[in-house]
């Protein structure tokens, strides 16, 4: 057997016989999750679609264990794959119970009747998605992060070797977004389900992902681990965002930093000025920010939202070049603030620093303005 | 589920097949009982059992009214099948074969082939009538497919399928109006929808086909209750949607065209019972509705027929306007719920 459980040969994707991505390459191992990433309207949806068979692939063919998925019935396709949808399920006077119990299909007689395994299996795919409280209620009336839970739990009891999963957090709060993606986590660990699915939120794509492909364009951008993927001279252009916004460390992204001259200084150390940042951003002052560790997270945050950030070596004592570097830029500024700075033995310039300001009547206490 | 739920659930399943079958019965008892000629109960089980008792009450009871029965009961049921399968199909709970203009499709076909049949060859067979409805249906179901494909809109789609039935309807009053036999002056009353003067050998010929267009409806409970989920959801658990959506087409056709061939169009039964039966019920569940709709059309033409038989006495009314006085409140009760539920 070939060493990739899920993989796709030349695959090229569209509608209508109009080919929208080609060359799409796609390489999974068994238990492992592969999250497709990009910006809206590139085609995630309709790779997800085609690998599903709910769209006929343009060309090349998706194989699951080596077997084309073309050459299966929509039955044996069925027992292998399952599905979590975008489209809304219009089941009226349905229990969640019904629908998950749905996911019993590709097992049960003619009439679709459930045997006792099957009740089982059901009430055990409830339980895994912690929505045993649900199985009465009507499928309608429930919130959408109860829907999404449901649906997983549908595809659970399907039993399938791999699920596809198309914007499962989407509509989700913080916290459902986490309890769902941590439930796929432990099934694809445990159970060695392997996960195709696309997600917007790039943060949690890198955090849960094995696998990334970023889609944009006519084709596959990049394919590979999140080590190589969630980098950002890979994710800035991929959707198209200003340079230093994404930061790599976090995962996470930054609003754009202000534009012109800088006007504050921020003097801080070790998260106190982070706060800072993120205000004088809102508020649309272009700062500095100076002398940073660069180890420090404040100089992660700065890097992303200061118009410049005077760093020095971790550990070092700070050099005469940042030194004159953090006043000069400090003299074209109006206000200088200090976020609070322990000052060690390394960092006792900082101390220099801050008497300079003050000097310069430049300084305002940040702490202090809350 | 929890086990006192899963009880009471089936308890209620129960209690609605049992009123089913009980004002079944108790229709067709009335029916048999009630109209210009007054049969006593007793009489009619020794009637029906034992074919014994007074010369013309026997006639009546076996030639009049037995066959109407069975044709109030079966046709209805099949109406509401038909109904149930097009609901299925178009996701909509307003779809049926009369809104939609497929019973009205088969009115047209049936009507052009009696023409034509009197013409040439001076007989009309129980098949040929089928046939034809069958055709006018899928004819008028190929109009409406036409129309779902350009208007994506499911109350547009509606509004197709009436102009359609206005169409064929005023097509097949032109024909009936021209026709100068005096054999389609029968035309006119049957072109209205009613059960009046089925004959035995009808009532064989449809019931075989409406029982195992029954049969197979109720074989394909699993892949209607997948398809209620969505077409992407029914694919991928393992439906072959695109045969079975040509399935579900032919087989509400084929019902619908049966039931206009004998009764011709009628109104509302379609979506006002398989509608009244998952309120009943609780549930959508397609093995369970499929059945209990069934039951439920027959008992609600039988009930409409008694009406349109007693009500004027002798003057008989149209089938279609007693199921329309009880189906419309249903469906607008039925919108004005979603519409509210929704806002």
């Amino acid at each position: 057997m070939n060493e990739y459980y899920f993989r796709t040969e030349d695959l090229s994707v569209g509608y209508n016989g109009n080919t929208l991505i080609h060359d799409i390459e796609i390489r999974v191992r068994a238990g492992e999750i592969l999250t497709l990433i990009g910006p809206n309207g590139s085609g995630k949806s309709t790779i997800l679609k085609s690998i599903t068979r709910h769209l006929a692939a343009i060309r090349g063919d998706s194989f699951i264990a080596d077997a084309s998925v073309k050459g299966m019935s929509y039955k044996e396709l069925s027992r292998k794959l399952a599905v979590v949808l975008t489209e809304r399920i219009k089941g009226e006077l349905l229990t969640c119970w019904d629908v998950v119990a749905t996911g019993r299909y590709p097992y049960t007689n003619t009439l679709g009747l459930l045997s006792p395994a099957d009740r089982e299996i059901v009430r055990a795919a409830l339980e895994k998605v912690h929505a045993q409280e649900l199985a009465d209620r009507d499928f309608t009336a429930i919130s959408d992060g109860q829907r999404q839970r449901i649906l997983l739990a549908r595809a659970i009891c399907q039993e399938p070797e791999i699920i596809v999963l198309d914007e499962p957090t989407s509509f989700l709060d913080i916290r459902h977004k986490l309890e769902l993606l941590s439930i796929l986590r432990t099934m694809a660990k445990e159970k060695g389900i392997t996960v195709i699915m696309s997600l917007h939120e790039i943060d949690f794509a890198q955090k849960i992902s094995d696998k990334i492909m970023c889609v944009h364009g006519d084709r596959i951008e990049h394919f590979g681990t999140p080590d190589e993927i969630f980098r950002p001279e890979i994710i800035n252009p991929l959707y198209g965002i200003a340079d230093g916004s994404y930061n790599i460390t976090f995962g996470s992204v930054e609003m754009p930093r202000p534009a012109g001259a800088p006007r504050v200084f921020v003097i801080s150390a070790c998260g106190s000025g982070v706060d800072t940042f993120r205000r004088l951003q809102k508020e649309g002052v272009p700062f500095c920010a100076g002398i940073l560790y660069e180890n420090d997270v404040d100089c992660q945050v700065a890097r992303s939202l200061a118009a410049e950030v005077v760093t020095e070596t971790p550990f070092m004592p700070i050099g005469d070049a940042a030194f004159d570097r953090a006043l000069a830029l400090m003299k074209t500024c109006n206000t200088v603030i200090c976020t609070g700075v322990p000052i060690g033995q390394t960092n006792r310039r900082m101390a220099d620093l801050i008497a300079q300001a003050k000097a310069l009547g430049l300084l305002r206490d940040g702490a202090a303005e809350g | 589920m929890s086990q006192v739920n899963h009880a009471a659930r089936n308890a209620r399943y129960a209690a609605v097949f049992a009123g089913l079958v009980a004002a079944l019965v108790v229709l067709t008892v009335w029916n048999i009982n009630t109209g210009s000629e007054h049969i006593p109960v007793v009489d009619i089980v020794r009637i029906i059992l034992f074919r014994e008792g007074d010369a013309t009450q026997l006639g009546i009871v076996w030639k009049l009214r037995l066959p109407r029965i069975i044709a109030s009961a079966l046709l209805g049921g099949g109406l509401a099948l038909s109904g149930f399968l097009m609901q299925t199909f178009f996701g909509n709970p307003i779809a049926g074969p009369f809104v939609l203009g497929i019973s009205s499709g088969s009115k047209l076909f049936v009507a052009l082939t009696m023409i034509a049949a009197l013409r040439f060859v001076s007989f009309v067979s129980s098949w040929m009538m089928v046939a034809a409805a069958f055709v006018g249906a899928l004819i008028a179901m190929g109009f409406v497919l036409l129309a779902a494909r350009s208007i994506r809109q499911m109350s547009m789609l509606l509004v197709a399928g009436i102009m359609i039935s206005y169409i064929c309807s005023a097509v097949t009053e032109f024909l009936i109006t021209f026709a100068k036999d005096s054999d389609i002056v029968n035309l006119h009353s049957w072109s209205q929808g009613s059960f009046s003067g089925t004959k035995w050998d009808d009532v064989r010929f449809f019931a075989i086909l409406i029982l195992v267009c029954f049969a197979v409806v109720f074989c394909l409970s699993k892949p209607i209750g997948a398809y209620q989920m969505g077409e992407a959801y029914a694919q991928s658990m393992g439906v072959n949607v695109k045969r079975f959506r040509v399935l579900l087409i032919l087989m509400s056709s084929l019902i619908a065209g049966c039931v206009t061939a004998f009764a011709g169009p009628i109104s509302f039964v379609g979506i006002a019972v398989p509608h009244l039966i998952k309120m009943l019920l609780k549930t959508a569940k397609p093995i369970l509705v499929i059945p209990a709709s069934f039951l439920g059309g027959g008992v609600f033409c039988l009930f409409c027929d008694l009406i349109a038989r007693t009500a004027f006495a002798p003057t008989e009314l149209s089938i279609s306007t007693v199921t329309a006085l009880f189906g419309a409140p249903v469906v607008i009760a039925m919108l004005v719920r979603r519409h509210g539920g929704r806002a």
